[in-house]
């Protein structure tokens, strides 16, 4: 992607969201778009998450660190609803999602864009059917304009000729950033993002730090689960790092750097792309 | 020793408990909106439509096959005439539906439990709740009720390819005409010979389904997993029917006494 054409990129991109924010209303009840509050979870006896709470202000974006393995991935299915809790609570926009039944939980995700760390495409649909599948699911929009739509979404992750090709036949670093186009693609208010720039080059690891920066000023809240400090910086205002459970720091990048903490210091210190 | 056998079987009985729900669970939100037709029209065609030819061939094979057998058995009581109803009733009754079901639990069951359990170990299945579907209904229940309905058009298709394959055995060794030879065989068959039969093929539509959608749906282990649950598919679902079969063929009996 060059950087002319990532800017036309944007704004197709911007076109298709501000053109999709036409049919579905956001919510917007309160100021806290996320909210964990308690939350722990353990697997087969092992507590993975202990008594995390956050809380994320709508239209911010919070950067969630950790080693591999710290729970950072189980906090994101939380706050889809994809795990329930062990204890504690998940509140997004004010209602608790592990209460929730089926049908209620399914109208809070449509407002939810989730981008899994194996990029999770279906693999026996093409990638533009992939984007357009929330779509033609979750509106009444004709055809064309549900094509339109999952192509400027697919140009602003700089995927734009490969509409027709099969998850197979793309790249790890590609398989992504068709996922994150898919996650966008009914134009979230929250956006909870693993691993973004996992196996990308770096240039193209900054136009998508880039595009998510670009969501977060159009008002999106954004999630993400990175290791790659420098991503972190450019995109949270906010950021956490989880250790055995818990989160042992919080603040801004600014903050983490004076953190007394020497993991935090080492991982703060660590600029290589993760 | 004890213990473990009582453990094994109580393990068993756990686990057919858990498919029962899962097949209720199907059966029951398939009344409820979202309907999700295209999704069944298309599974009724990769499930049914595609499994046509294979269907077609084994019956035109056992057809022939039933028909030398016949034969050789009825020769001795010089009651060759017998042959083409004889064979249209084993056909119809029993060797088409149980055939039937056991080779679409070979190519479907295996089919479904494969590509379920892929779906869940790369989190696809994740991924449809995220987008908001409910992943069950979406790939569950469209699956299992397409074998629902395309098992008995496919029990069909077997039992008219072997009369077809009889006929021909028939011609090869006699030279009977087939406007006679299915004359005969229609003789003796009746509308209960032919509904409760091919009916009983929509239950083990639902074994198949059910089945494979289970272990689909719990496939862990990665790749291994996705085999496993392919292989256990194919296994437990013919089990599972020929055991199945044996009831159904005792409750036929007993709604229609006369056809014993």
């Amino acid at each position: 992607m060059s950087g002319d054409q990532t800017s036309a990129d944007f704004e197709a991109v911007a076109r298709g969201v501000s053109a999709s924010r036409e049919e579905p209303e956001k919510a917007r009840p309160s100021a806290t778009a996320i909210r964990l509050e308690h939350l722990s979870k353990a697997f087969a006896g092992r507590r993975v998450l202990d008594d995390i709470t956050v809380d994320v202000p709508e239209g911010t974006a919070f950067c969630l660190l950790g080693r591999s393995g710290t729970g950072k991935s189980v906090t994101l299915k939380h706050i889809i609803g994809l795990l329930k809790p062990d204890a504690g609570r998940v509140l997004v926009h004010g209602t608790d999602v592990s209460s929730l039944r089926r049908r209620e939980l399914a109208a809070v995700r449509k407002g939810m864009g989730f981008l899994f760390q194996s990029a999770a495409l279906f693999d026996s649909i093409t990638v533009g059917e992939n984007v357009a599948f929330p779509m033609r699911r979750h509106t009444d929009w004709p055809a064309r304009r549900i094509r339109e739509v999952a192509q400027a979404r697919l140009a602003a992750v700089g995927l734009e000729r490969d509409f027709d090709k099969m998850p197979s036949e793309l790249s790890g670093g590609m398989r992504k950033r068709a996922g994150l186009a898919r996650a966008m693609a009914l134009d979230p208010d929250i956006l909870l993002v693993d691993e973004p720039s996992a196996g990308l080059d770096p240039i193209t690891s900054r136009e998508i730090d880039d595009l998510l920066v670009t969501l977060k000023q159009q008002g999106t809240t954004i999630v993400v689960v990175t290791h790659n400090i420098p991503s972190a910086r450019h995109i949270g205002d906010e950021l956490a790092m989880l250790h055995d459970g818990r989160i042992i720091a919080r603040g801004t990048a600014a903050e983490l750097d004076r953190s007394d903490h020497p993991l935090v210091r080492a991982f703060m210190q660590s600029e290589g792309a993760g | 020793m004890f213990d473990r056998v009582g453990t094994a079987v109580l393990a068993a009985f756990a686990w057919l408990g858990d498919v029962s729900l899962f097949g209720l669970r199907a059966l029951g939100e398939f009344f409820l909106p979202p309907y999700e037709p295209r999704e069944i029209v298309r599974h009724i065609y990769e499930i049914g439509w595609r499994s046509a030819p294979l269907i077609a061939i084994s019956g035109l094979a056992i057809g022939v096959v039933l028909s030398m057998h016949t034969r050789a058995s009825l020769e001795r009581f010089g009651a060759e005439a017998m042959i083409p109803a004889g064979l249209a009733i084993a056909l119809i009754r029993e060797t088409g539906p149980l055939v039937t079901a056991l080779l679409v639990a070979g190519r479907v069951g295996a089919g479904i439990g494969a590509e379920l359990g892929a779906m869940k170990v790369t989190e696809q299945i994740d991924a449809l709740e995220a987008v908001a579907v409910d992943s069950f209904k979406f790939l569950a229940v469209t699956r299992i009720v397409a074998c629902i309905l395309a098992m008995p058009l496919l029990t069909t298709i077997t039992d008219f390819c072997g009369i077809i394959g009889g006929w021909l055995a028939e011609y090869a060794a006699s030279g009977m005409s087939w406007r006679l030879y299915f004359s005969r065989a229609f003789s003796l068959i009746e509308f209960r010979d032919f509904i409760p039969a091919t009916m009983k093929t929509a239950v083990f539509g639902l074994i198949i389904g059910t089945i494979a959608s289970y272990l689909g749906f719990t496939t862990t282990q990665g790749t291994e997993g996705v085999g496993r649950a392919s292989t256990r598919s194919v296994v437990l679902a013919s089990i599972l029917i020929i055991v199945t079969n044996v009831v159904l063929v005792r409750l036929i009996f007993l709604v229609y006494p006369a056809g014993v």
